[in-house]
């Protein structure tokens, strides 16, 4: 198959799957309990897209400190926590890894 | 200001770390996509159509591996399986919309715009033009990409890695869904999606990410089930 074929696929497929949902609802009923579901949905796939970037290292669990990013992103999860600020957590988080790389 | 762009640039706004975060890996995926001798139209046009980060990076690591174009095919496929996932989330919300409107932002929904998005909705539910910050958030993310991409194509990875300015997105994640965590369910759910993914992490093709999701809703949707159902208890300090 060419490369352009691949990609005009790929893309197709790709919108496919972000309109899919959004398209068919409303054309038919959701049940109560998917709807329920659905404010799970931030918090589940959020996090399952954080926990690898902080705790895996070069395809490793590292829990040591010389994970600065581990370290730098619990200081952010703790100024996310308290200020509820988006634009200090990222800057908190971002000064943290620097000082680490920095110092550790 | 209209309500249209007071929207349309709260969104933009909200999509900037994002984009500071995102746009190293524009460059990264350029650089690569030469170095695995894609032709320079197609990996710039692969990111205006696919537009979706880790399905072009895999892309072309199987480019340069020869693969035949149905695997390829197949798995942007699985690795963009997820954006079901934040198709449904954002379905509600989006639900009285017409159908151009649904397809031009279904054609942005990528990770970094569902992120702001939902948590907008969540925390001012529908409004009449709220879907005008969505189209910001996806339309400047869009242009971002492109402009990192082209760049990839042209210096190759100019952005020293030292800088650790594509931390900007996990940060930009816990910043976001961190204030959202307020009640056991939603946080049981985070960190069993959290868990899970470390623990599925070798599987391929991104599965990780959507077991981990998948297991994260289930856990918050069952624990929400168990206690009482919102809203049916009086608030606390009438009785």
């Amino acid at each position: 198959m060419n490369i352009w074929l691949v990609l005009l696929l790929g893309g197709l497929i790709t919108f496919g799957m972000r309109f899919s949902l959004i398209y068919l609802f409303g054309r038919f009923e959701f049940p109560e309990t998917i709807r329920k579901a659905l404010h799970y949905v931030p918090p589940a796939v959020l996090s399952a897209i954080v926990f690898p970037e902080l705790f895996m290292r070069d395809g490793m669990l590292n829990l040591s400190f010389d994970n600065h990013r581990l370290l730098a992103g619990l200081v952010a999860v703790l100024v996310a926590w308290f200020s509820k600020n988006i634009l200090i957590t990222i800057i908190a988080g971002m000064i943290a890894l620097f000082l680490l790389q920095l110092f550790l | 200001m209209s309500e249209q762009s007071k929207q349309f640039w709260a969104g933009v706004r909200a999509e900037i770390p994002l984009l500071i975060g995102g746009f190293p890996f524009g460059m990264i995926y350029g650089a690569l996509a030469m170095n695995a001798g894609l032709p320079a139209a197609a990996a710039q046009l692969m990111s205006s159509i696919v537009f979706a980060g880790s399905a072009q990076f895999i892309t072309t690591e199987l480019v340069r591996e020869s693969a035949p174009g149905l695997v390829i095919v197949l798995t942007i496929a699985v690795v963009n399986l997820r954006h079901m996932l934040y198709s449904a989330s954002l379905a509600p919300y989006l639900a009285s919309l017409s159908t151009r409107w649904k397809a031009l932002l279904s054609y942005l929904l990528t990770d970094e715009a569902y992120a702001p998005t939902v948590i907008r909705y969540e925390k001012e539910g529908i409004t009449p033009y709220g879907h005008w910050f969505l189209l910001g958030a996806g339309l400047v993310l869009w242009m971002d990409w492109q402009i990192s991409t082209a760049l990839g194509i042209w210096l190759g990875t100019a952005i020293p890695e030292s800088w650790s300015l594509d931390f900007a997105l996990p940060l930009t994640f816990i910043a976001m869904v961190v204030p959202v965590l307020k009640e056991r369910p939603a946080i049981a759910a985070a960190v069993s999606a959290g868990v899970v993914a470390l623990a599925a992490y070798s599987l391929p093709y991104q599965l990780g990410l959507i077991v981990a999701a998948f297991v994260g809703i289930v856990v918050g949707t069952v624990l929400e089930g168990r206690k009482s159902p919102r809203g049916t208890l009086p608030p606390k300090g009438t009785l």
